[in-house]
């Protein structure tokens, strides 16, 4: 089973992000970027099942500027065979990236392509669906347990207040959300070895976009409130607020 | 072309909650230039409640009544979308996990941009502008879409919205697509209450609890509201395995916006506070007055949870019972 991993360089969840001076991006200066959390879900998912298969490839895919082929290392060092850099800058309409991101899988040879749900970044939620029907394939988005067998893939899903199963035949594309798996550390060893893992590097030429970035912002600031007192004695208090004040119970 | 299209999500022939907020987005995008809204139902069923569609601001149902609905089929919706779609300038879903689900793959074959998630809609000449929280609403982000936009609007964002159109029912042909997803079925959540992302009330708690079991001093509060309130958690303690994945609120988990957040024993993590600082009221119980949380609370309560969390539980009962 050949399995592709297309991943993102991610701001660091517990990073404070400021607006830079053009109004329209994040800051990078003194942020810690890493390997997308919810990547780490597809990675793990896509290793076990070729453990479990005892064969197979997995391989790790990247569309951005140069800065991703770190975080290729890094998924490398997991345990990816080997790993694409296509090299380009992403669209913040998300169809440009998927484009490209099925221009490289399409005649690839992939049996299953797992994405993770979202980027903890842009929260766009739509590369992965949008590249599987970009190439007609069966999609399932935010899987919480993937299990395949004969060439047919087994998918749950969380919705509101229930949780869906699905199927479909191989070859297929889905976005894995937290829940999947509990994704491993990289180790020493991986580390190591990731440095003479194979990296191919691809020039892409992206379309044009149909989404632009008018302007970044930051919400206003929530201000602190009141200290209604300690204990369990300060809860009339606070019953008082919420039914008079605030009006919520 | 001034036409908006809203695909309704249904479930066993009930409406899904989202279904006005995305109406009343396609009306602002429809009234911009003196267009008409039309809602797709796609069911295997009659759908109980299409006829309030009207209320809410359709011009138009339109019903795709087939087997082929019985469960969520993104295949055959998709190609009901995108048979009509040219007649659109641009289709609206609920950002619900359906809809997120739905809207890349209507962008993808209508070769349209997709705005996720959203919480504002403006109709431009060219487009749609759009208002989204990204870095789970650490930032806002105002995007601007032009050609045939896909845009999921958040539930919440429009609320109680009428605007007293004709909702004129319609039967549309189904599809003709290749099922390429079968979903199957769906079953209960591993959690009988309710999801964090449609609850009027959270109950959070963190690494404060001390112990995974403690979680029920938190169903008792949340029970004490009556099925309005469901419990969530922080990372922490759900990558410590006390409660499922589901249950997270914040930048891996999930964004929430209810009436009512109480952070128990939550310090307030930088990524914890992203997901749901636009709740209305967010009450902070926590032993540490230094906590963070208390930082972005409307009222807080410094004390020992285990005090504290039962004698409300027993002040929202009498509450309730008045």
């Amino acid at each position: 089973m050949k399995i592709c991993i297309p991943i993102r360089r991610v701001a660091d969840t517990t990073a404070k992000v400021t607006i830079a001076a053009d109004g329209s991006s994040a800051n990078e200066a003194g942020i810690k970027f890493v390997l997308n959390p919810y990547d780490e879900f597809a990675l793990e998912a896509g290793l076990a099942l070729k453990e479990g298969a005892g064969a197979g490839e997995v391989v790790a895919l990247a569309f951005g500027p140069d800065s991703a082929q770190e975080t290729l290392r890094t998924a490398l060092a997991m345990g990816a065979d080997s790993a694409v850099h296509l090299q380009g800058t992403p669209s913040p309409d998300g169809l440009v990236n998927a484009q490209v991101i099925a221009d490289h899988v399409k005649g690839g040879g992939y049996d299953l392509v797992l994405f993770g749900k979202l980027a903890v970044d842009d929260y766009n939620q739509q590369t992965g669906a949008m590249m599987a029907e970009l190439l007609g394939l069966p999609c399932a988005t935010a899987i919480t347990s993937l299990s395949v067998a004969g060439g047919v893939a087994t998918v749950e899903r969380e919705v509101e207040g229930g949780v869906e199963t699905a199927t479909c035949s191989l070859p297929a594309v889905f976005t894995c959300d937290k829940g999947l798996n509990t994704p491993r550390l990289p180790s020493l060893k991986g580390i190591m070895a990731a440095k003479k893992k194979p990296l191919e590097i691809v020039p892409t030429s992206a379309g044009e976009g149909k989404a632009r970035v008018v302007s970044l912002s930051l919400p206003p600031e929530r201000t602190a409130g009141v200290i209604v007192g300690e204990g369990a004695a300060a809860v009339p208090a606070l019953m008082d607020a919420l039914i008079s004040k605030s009006k919520v119970l | 072309m001034s036409s908006v299209l809203v695909v309704v999500e249904q479930r066993d022939g009930a409406l899904r909650k989202g279904a006005s907020d995305a109406i009343a987005a396609a009306r602002l995008i429809a009234d911009a230039s003196g267009g008409t809204v039309d809602a797709l139902v796609a069911s295997d069923r009659a759908v109980s409640g299409v006829d309030g569609l009207g209320a809410m601001g359709a011009d138009r149902v339109l019903n795709v009544t087939d087997g082929a609905f019985a469960h969520y089929n993104p295949d055959g919706i998709v190609a009901a979308v995108s048979g009509i779609a040219e007649q659109y300038r641009a289709v609206v879903v609920a950002a619900t996990a359906t809809g997120k689900d739905l809207a890349p793959r209507i962008a993808a074959s209508i070769g349209g941009p997709c705005g996720m998630d959203v919480t504002a809609v403006e109709a431009t000449a060219s487009g749609v502008t759009v208002t989204r929280p990204i870095y789970a609403g650490k930032v806002l982000q105002v995007l601007e879409l032009s050609g045939t936009p896909v845009v999921a609007v958040r539930p919440g964002t429009y609320p109680a919205a009428s605007a007293g159109k004709a909702g004129a029912q319609e039967a549309l042909a189904a599809p003709t697509f290749t099922r390429r997803l079968e979903v199957t079925g769906i079953k209960g959540s591993a959690r009988a209450s309710l999801d964090v992302a449609e609850a009027r009330v959270i109950v959070a708690g963190g690494r404060g609890l001390g112990d995974p079991k403690h979680f029920a001093v938190l169903e008792d509060l949340a029970a004490a509201f009556g099925g309005e309130a469901a419990v969530g958690a922080s990372r922490a303690v759900v990558d410590a395995g006390w409660i499922e994945h589901g249950a997270q609120v914040g930048q891996t988990g999930k964004t929430v916006a209810p009436e009512l957040y109480f952070a128990i024993g939550v310090s307030g993590a930088i990524q914890h506070l992203a997901g749901m600082r636009t709740s209305k009221v967010i009450v902070a119980i926590n032993r540490d007055k230094d906590a963070p949380i208390f930082k972005v609370a409307d009222y807080g309560i410094v004390g020992d949870l285990f005090e504290v969390v039962p004698a409300l539980a027993d002040a929202v009962r009498k509450a309730k019972a008045h």
